[in-house]
């Protein structure tokens, strides 16, 4: 399977990443690589597995509504990189 | 950039009638639980400072892990159940792919191919008496996203809501016209309300509406053909979304009279300019890559389970304002305005409980409610919002007392006006206020018979003309009676005396 440089821009622009046409070429020939080594599954027959969306078998893992305490705002923002009154603060963003 | 669309030109009705609208209706509306859908944080962020109501799961902190909070599902269930929807024996929940930073995993969590309610109706009533029903596609829960605001060339990013459990309530194309879009979302909003899993708060964003409008010609429509959708988005009323769709129709319909083309886009609605506006081109730059959620188990829904929450449904209000009508004779006019809201039903209700529903008490009653308390209501407080009914001071026994008071002539009519302003405004007791007032009717014709000798010696003339034959002046006299008795006497026999001492 080998991604077009446009695949490769496209999944890029999902991810809101700028490429160079180097780095477009650079990730087409290593993308196309991971996915030709996980296509090897491929090669199972699962005809006769139904669709497996969870692989524990655990099913309806459910809370009551109860609420509990939540971070302090300080705490909160402790990891952003930039805040401003009790925000998060990023560079302005629209959608396309 | 936003652009505006062309200013909508005049089509007229022979054109308008070779065309068929298609609308369908996505509705978003917050499930009403106390925390939030994944995680413990409260969901009472409205007016609390940002970032207050978030944890390391909601905040999409690596190694968090998200527990489904069942009363949420519950919401669902219930609002499936009320839908006519069939409910999933597996609902799962998937990952939708997408980078905005109200959303801090950098996906919102939402059920996909395998939502919890499927293949419903909801049957709606229109204008002109006919019924339609309206096809609901799927009603899945997901989770809410947070607020950003743009500041110059920063964007703030207030988590507090992301996380918050929402539903998307989706309908079939089956929605025909601006009128029938209203009527379904007002009774959409009712029965969500009603099950009290909704605020229905469109201005608090508690429930935000997004049509998806297009329209064929005859022939496509025979061929089974569509035309390309446009969604019209951030519609904060339910007028605007008939607006909107009125005025989206008109425009594609024009659009391809000039033989254009009506491209698949996303539209919002200015208010001010009464039109709607350009918002992003081509959908189909989104590419959500949904696959199932890792970190969430699947819902096994047991039969058992789907009858215990039925069994929790109550009646719903369109079965509520038939029952008014068969067994209680109310008019439909009435019926429809009491069971619009739940606060309205169980006021009426305990009010009829106390009053009682023979001899056609339940109309009176409703005439009152939807009449004169209804007035006193909507010049009140936030106006219109008929929940305000909660906070009145008037209770309902006592406006089933004031009733009874009007129907044993202790006061009549125009006096139990002024008697339910008084408890409008202090909550008193009807009894206590005509007591304290003086104004019970007068019924006693001695009383009456005096003041009508008063009324006589001072409006001789007139008193000559009517035995002359001006019988219009009856009504001059009956004024006069009532206002010698400050209107308490009782009309009936004021009438019949004045009748019987005017002929002399
Ligand atoms: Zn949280």
């Amino acid at each position: 399977m080998h991604l077009t440089p446009e695949e490769v821009r496209h999944v890029a622009e999902l991810a809101k990443l700028h490429l160079t046409d180097e780095e477009v070429a650079q990730y087409a020939g290593q993308l196309s690589a991971i996915l030709d080594y996980a296509e090897s599954l491929q090669a199972v027959d699962t005809s006769n597995v139904p669709p497996t969306p969870y692989i524990l078998r655990l099913t309806n893992v459910m809370r009551e509504d109860q609420p509990e305490p939540s971070l302090a705002n300080e705490i909160a923002l402790a990891n952003a990189p930039d805040s401003v009154d009790g925000f998060f603060r990023v560079r302005a963003v629209f959608e396309e | 950039m936003t652009l505006t669309t062309k200013s909508k030109p005049e089509i007229s009705q022979q054109t308008l009638n070779q065309y068929e609208l298609v609308v369908g209706i996505e509705v978003h509306a917050q499930v009403l639980t106390r925390s939030k859908m994944f995680c413990r944080c409260a969901t009472d962020y409205a007016g609390a400072p940002p970032n207050t109501r978030v944890c390391p799961v909601c905040l999409g902190m690596p190694g968090s892990l998200p527990v489904i909070n069942r009363a949420a599902v519950e919401a669902t269930m219930k609002s499936g159940l009320a839908l006519n929807c069939t409910i999933a024996e597996t609902a799962i929940f998937a990952r939708k792919n997408y980078n905005y930073p109200d959303l801090p995993k950098g996906y919102q969590i939402t059920q996909y191919e395998y939502p919890s309610c499927e293949h419903g109706y909801l049957d709606i009533d229109l204008e002109d008496g006919s019924t339609r029903r309206i096809r609901i596609r799927r009603t899945h829960l997901e989770e809410d996203t947070g607020r950003t605001v743009h500041v110059g060339q920063y964007t703030l990013v207030d988590l507090n809501r992301a996380g918050v459990p929402l539903m998307e309530i989706v309908t079939e194309a089956d929605i025909h016209s601006p009128e029938e879009a209203y009527a379904y979302l007002t009774r959409l909003r009712t029965i969500l309300r009603y099950l009290g899993v909704n605020s229905g708060d469109m201005e608090k964003g508690a429930m935000r509406c997004e049509p998806n409008i297009s329209v064929r010609t005859l022939e496509q429509k025979a061929r089974g053909e569509y035309g390309t959708k446009v969604e019209v988005k951030n519609l904060n009323s339910f007028r605007s979304v008939r607006m909107a769709i009125a005025y989206e129709m008109e425009r594609q319909i024009a659009l391809i009279e000039s033989g254009g083309k009506v491209e698949q886009v996303n539209m919002g609605w200015d208010e001010q300019r009464q039109c709607t506006v350009l918002q992003r081109s081509k959908e189909s730059a989104h590419d959500y890559r949904y696959f199932p959620e890792p970190d969430l188990p699947p819902l096994q829904v047991s039969r058992a389970w789907v009858e215990e929450i039925r069994a929790q449904l109550p009646e719903l209000p369109i079965a509520k304002r038939d029952r008014y009508e068969q067994t209680w004779g109310l008019r439909r006019a009435e019926a429809d305005i009491l069971t619009s809201e739940k606060l309205v039903i169980d006021y009426f209700e305990t009010a009829v409980a106390a009053y009682g529903t023979n001899d056609g008490k339940p109309q009176r009653l409703a005439n009152w409610l939807t009449g004169e308390f209804f007035r006193l209501l909507y010049t009140d407080g936030d106006g219109q919002d008929l929940r305000q009914i909660a906070d009145a001071k008037v209770r309902p026994t006592q406006l089933a007392a004031l009733l009874q008071l009007v129907d044993d002539k202790v006061i009549n009519p125009n006096t139990g006006k002024k008697v339910l302003e008084i408890m409008y405004a202090t909550g008193d007791d009807p009894q206590q206020i005509v007591a304290r007032e003086g104004l019970a009717m007068v019924s006693d014709t001695l009383v009456i018979d005096d003041a009508i000798a008063a009324i006589f010696a001072a409006n001789a003339p007139d008193l000559a003309r009517y035995r002359a034959g001006e019988e219009k002046l009856f009504g001059f006299f009956m004024g006069q009676v009532m206002k010698a008795t400050k209107g308490k006497a009782d009309p009936n026999a004021a009438k019949q005396r004045l009748q019987e001492l005017l002929k002399g």
